[in-house]
């Protein structure tokens, strides 16, 4: 694997880590395996897509998809899963059952063309990065995945709301009977882990493109990745995102039709040593 | 607990369970009488719906015996069941072997890969097993999509496997019916074995079956794995009804479907299995008449399902009814 290969493998883990981040925060804190994690991902490529192509901002599609899908994301929890609050495998077949209708939706809305996202000038072309010509957009996608690492560590342990889901994540009944309204806090971390997903696909829809099934292609990395770096532990994800990109990237390279066993063989070997992730603890 | 349902049932005078046993002997003789009449009344397109309803009942059966009775929801099974269609479909077409040669390889290939699946899956519970199942079907998927050479990406894989009387679609019906008789009586005598008292001992107290000394994972292994059989017995006879094979047949949607049949029929009813796929399909069918949006449909009643009656829509009518009929009795 030369340099390039192995740049495009970091580059698809930080997009994996912006997605994946998202979804181990709603799975840490609230236990709830929102499957409907790959259609908002969708939903915030198609939403930036369409504002980002209308009016010429990349930006205003940046923040156009995480409005968008964190408000998806409030419905969502107030509109549905508040309902079969506390029942897991309710909560998560329920996001299933989302998933299914966004999808479902998105293709009435955006037919099943695929579509990439319109980059801005100052991204397009390349750079010389190590000796080798390297697209700048990829590199903006790796440097935007390291701001929101840093940016989450930084959340959750130097920010109160932080210590209220590192609290909750370890004993939801005792942060709620020392005063804390815990509910609150489980719907701003649902939101913004849904942001995330929204967030991930726009950044996504302008390298990988967008069409009908990448929803569920992002949601089985998001899982591997989740799977790998445990629940709720964002070193965790972060170690496991660059994992599977490198992996996918390499599987891609070495045996491409079957790149879906390179990431997942490691996998399997690894949860048969440690059932619940690198850095996970049992439920 | 299922020891002490055990011992009521020892403690039933012999022949009052005699007569109890004749009376349920009655039941199944009538039903069965009436299904294989079924192809006398229908039309062709609905004997083939029905034919379609015993497939998907296995599956949905299978998938019961694991939620319903070692309380593991898997989401892996649409893609054994696809895994046995393709197996069977490009023995046939691309290999020409014989159908019957086929369809025990298809078998044996969704019993080998549950086998797998299980191996790393049964180390889990809960919401983990659920993932765990849900990101091993989409290997298989992925899979499927990419080895275009053997698989034929996109496009499936197509072939005629209904040779000499099994064209005529009342005789394949009756064939399909037979099978799913058999895997019925099969699955309900497994869940009634010691080892089925097992796993729902599994079910109920993992950590009490470990320490009266069973072997929770081998035992979960086991009925994965001879879930994953009845999947590809499904797989097998699909291939035979539809002829045809794609990445669709293997996807999450199909998983996703005979779970929410075997949630409609209620979990851990068995027999139930049939009457959700009856529902789910039936449904699938008006709905299809009148828009494309299947999917959202699908979707809907799942969240539905989930929301209003997770017990089964058969185990929520049957409590309303009771409610009712103490209603009116009062």
């Amino acid at each position: 694997m030369n340099a390039f290969q192995l740049l495009n493998g970091a580059t698809f883990g930080a997009l994996l880590f912006v997605v994946a981040s998202g979804f181990t925060l709603i799975f840490g804190l609230l236990r709830i395996v929102n499957l409907a994690h790959g259609a908002l991902y969708l939903a915030g490529g198609y939403i930036g897509f369409s504002t980002a192509a209308h009016s010429g901002s990349f930006l205003l599609g940046g923040a156009a998809a995480i409005l968008a899908v964190g408000l998806l994301g409030f419905a969502l929890d107030q509109g549905l899963l508040r309902f079969v609050r506390g029942h897991e495998l309710r909560e998560v077949l329920l996001t299933l059952g989302v998933a299914f209708v966004l999808n479902d939706l998105a293709l009435v809305i955006w037919g099943g063309d695929s579509f990439t996202v319109p980059i801005p000038d100052a991204l397009r072309g390349g750079v010389r990065v190590f000796g080798l010509f390297y697209p700048k957009y990829r590199l903006f996608v790796l440097a935007t995945g390291v701001i929101i690492f840093v940016a989450l560590l930084l959340l959750l342990h130097r920010t109160r709301l932080g210590a209220l889901i590192r609290a909750g994540v370890d004993d939801p009944e005792m942060v709620e009977a020392s005063g804390i309204n815990i509910r609150r806090v489980f719907l701003a971390t649902f939101v913004l882990g849904a942001a995330l997903a929204g967030f991930g696909g726009l950044m996504g829809g302008a390298f990988l493109s967008l069409y009908p099934s990448a929803d569920a292609e992002i949601l089985v990395f998001s899982l591997a990745v989740v799977i790998i770096g445990g629940r709720g532990s964002i070193v965790g994800v972060a170690i496991a995102s660059l994992l599977v990109g490198l992996l996918n990237t390499l599987g891609q390279v070495m045996f491409p039709e079957l790149a879906y066993f390179v990431i997942f063989g490691p996998m399997v070997c690894l949860l048969a040593f440690r059932p619940y992730g690198l850095l996970g603890r049992p439920a | 607990m299922s020891m002490v349902g055990q011992g009521a049932l020892d403690a039933v005078p012999l022949w009052r369970r005699s007569v109890r046993d004749a009376r349920i002997a009655l039941v199944v003789a009538v039903i069965l009488a009436l299904l294989i009449a079924l192809p006398f009344g229908l039309t062709r397109y609905q004997v083939g719906l029905a034919t379609e309803i015993l497939i998907y009942g296995i599956l949905a059966m299978s998938i019961d015996i694991l939620a319903g009775f070692a309380g593991r929801t898997s989401l892996a099974h649409g893609a054994l069941f696809g895994v046995s269609a393709y197996v069977v479909l490009y023995a046939v077409s691309t290999l020409g072997f014989s159908p019957a040669l086929a369809v025990l390889l298809g078998v044996v290939a969704a019993t080998a890969t549950a086998a797998l699946f299980a191996l790393v899956a049964a180390r889990t519970a809960g919401v983990y097993f659920l993932l765990l199942t849900l990101a091993l079907g989409m290997i298989v998927w992925g899979i499927c999509l990419r080895w275009t050479d053997v698989t034929g990406g996109e496009n499936g894989l197509r072939g005629n496997l209904r040779m000499g009387s099994l064209r005529d679609y009342a005789v394949f019906y009756w064939v399909v019916l037979g099978c799913a008789a058999a895997a019925s009586f099969a699955m309900w005598r497994l869940v009634r074995s010691p080892f089925g008292l097992t796993l729902r001992g599994i079910r109920d107290s993992e950590s009490r079956m470990r320490s009266l000394g069973y072997n929770v994972y081998l035992h979960l292994v086991v009925g994965f794995t001879i879930s994953g059989l009845f999947a590809g017995i499904a797989g097998a006879l699909y291939a035979f009804f539809n002829s045809f094979v794609s990445p669709t047949t293997v996807a999450l949607t199909q998983s996703v479907q005979g779970l929410l049949m075997a949630i409609t029929g209620g979990i851990g009813t068995l027999f139930g299995a049939f009457i959700g796929s009856a529902t789910i399909l039936m449904l699938e069918n008006v709905v299809s008449s009148y828009t494309e949006r299947w999917q959202t449909v699908l979707g809907l009643t799942f969240i539905f399902v989930m929301i209003f009656a997770p017990e089964g829509i058969v185990g929520k009518l049957g409590a309303l009814l009771a409610r009712a009929g103490r209603k009116s009795t009062n």
